[in-house]
């Protein structure tokens, strides 16, 4: 009973190591060309890559071109939306505008909040965050948060955390990017002509002209949604 | 040769996994969102179950009776996991939707429900036949049932788009869909089976 058992085991583990060995690589592979693949889709032209380096939790591709000036980066955020984790990566350009931006993972909402998978990428009303600057283009929903971007529909939650992600990966480009980067020196200054207040999860920029009131009115909504 | 044939219609419809022996029931509501995922799902379950009721069969004289069921368990289990890597290497889009489905395969009742009722107490031939048709009638009905919420829930089938989603009742693509068209299929099925 013992040996039959034991012998079993025996070749069900030998069989697994087997093909386990077998199907490593090829996973690497796949996970890989994943990634490059999402890169290479938000990114502008460029020709070299330079190394992941990680800022905060974010993780930052950064893209040059033949002059070796740096042409964008790809951002990998993530964040909690409506139905967990999702991850996100952006793709910036030297300037800080989105190229554009891919979702990697999720399990939001089928149908609802799923949709940030291509809703922010459509050109129709203010759905689209492409082509726009977190620094100078209010990242926010539009109904609620006082921003200019149009919330999926029925899913307030999802586009909120989305557009949250994408401050954040704005951030980490700030950070990584603009900071050292002199060719971006006269973006940066552009960029202060609007000051950004972080005050809790909300991003708040001033020039928006948001008054205290409707301020609190936007957090007093968001706790009553949660 | 006729019990041949018998051996591998029975599963497909008189004891269809999903709609008659209701059998199975946990990857059937929540993978068939979409057509190609409970054909995926189908095929998946079905490789499981040919290989692990020829291996048992094979085995049914070596294997003790008081551990025939860790036994069992062992060899799906196996199976289920080299599934897992060859999906995950040779086709990880697939893999990203059913990745969370595919270890459940080796507690879907389905599998282990045939080892021991059939399996264990046929030869190796029959057993084929039998985990064959088993598999086909599984894949049918998720394939159905996933044609039948997507066509219905997000206005596409297979992929490609029938009419315009924002048409179309997301309900049937969300859990309470699930049971519905579940209902509804299982009645048909009695009825045309009667």
């Amino acid at each position: 009973m013992v040996l039959s058992l034991t012998l079993i085991c025996a070749f069900a583990a030998a069989a697994l190591g087997g093909v386990y060995t077998l199907t490593k690589e090829p996973i690497e592979q796949a996970k890989q060309l994943k990634q490059t693949e999402a890169i290479a889709k938000v990114l502008p032209p460029y020709s070299t890559l330079s190394e992941p380096e990680e800022v905060g939790a974010n993780i930052i591709h950064i893209a040059y071109d033949e002059q070796s000036e740096v042409a964008g980066a790809a951002v990998e955020t993530s964040e909690n939306g409506f139905g967990g984790k999702f991850r996100l990566i952006v793709g910036f350009d030297h300037t800080g505008n989105i190229v554009s931006y891919e979702v990697l993972e999720h399990q939001e909402t089928p149908g609802l909040g799923s949709h940030m998978v291509d809703w922010f990428k459509t050109d129709k009303n203010n759905q689209s965050i492409c082509g726009k600057s977190p620094a100078t283009y209010a990242m926010r929903v539009s109904k609620e948060e006082g921003g200019k971007v149009d919330a999926i529909t029925a899913a307030t939650i999802s586009s909120k955390a989305f557009l949250l992600a994408v401050n954040n990966a704005y951030d980490a480009f700030k950070q990584a990017v603009l900071a050292d980067a002199t060719s971006a020196l006269d973006t940066l200054s552009q960029a202060s002509d609007t000051t950004n207040l972080i005050l809790g999860d909300t991003l708040i920029t001033a020039g928006d002209s948001l008054t205290i009131d409707s301020l609190q009115l936007s957090s007093e909504q968001q706790t009553s949604e949660l | 040769m006729n019990k041949a044939i018998k051996t591998l219609t029975n599963g497909i419809l008189r004891e269809n996994p999903t709609f008659g022996l209701v059998l199975g029931m946990c990857p059937t509501l929540a993978t068939t969102t979409s057509a190609i995922n409970g054909m995926s799902m189908g095929l998946a379950t079905m490789f499981v179950l040919v290989c692990s009721n020829v291996v048992i069969s094979l085995l049914k004289n070596l294997i003790p009776d008081k551990v025939r069921i860790p036994s069992f368990i062992v060899i799906i289990a196996t199976f289920v996991t080299l599934v897992q890597l060859t999906m995950q290497a040779y086709l990880p889009a697939l893999y990203d939707t059913l990745g969370l489905f595919i270890p459940l395969i080796v507690v879907n009742c389905i599998v282990l429900g045939r080892a021991e009722a059939f399996a264990a107490k046929n030869n190796v031939g029959l057993s084929l036949l039998d985990g064959l048709g088993m598999g086909i009638g599984f894949t049918l009905s998720l394939t159905v049932l996933g044609a039948i919420r997507e066509i219905l829930g997000s206005g596409s089938i297979f992929g490609l788009q029938v009419y315009p989603d924002s048409y179309a009742p997301l309900i049937f693509v969300l859990a309470p869909g699930a049971f519905i068209c579940l209902a509804y299929l299982m009645a048909a099925m009695k009825k045309i089976v009667k």
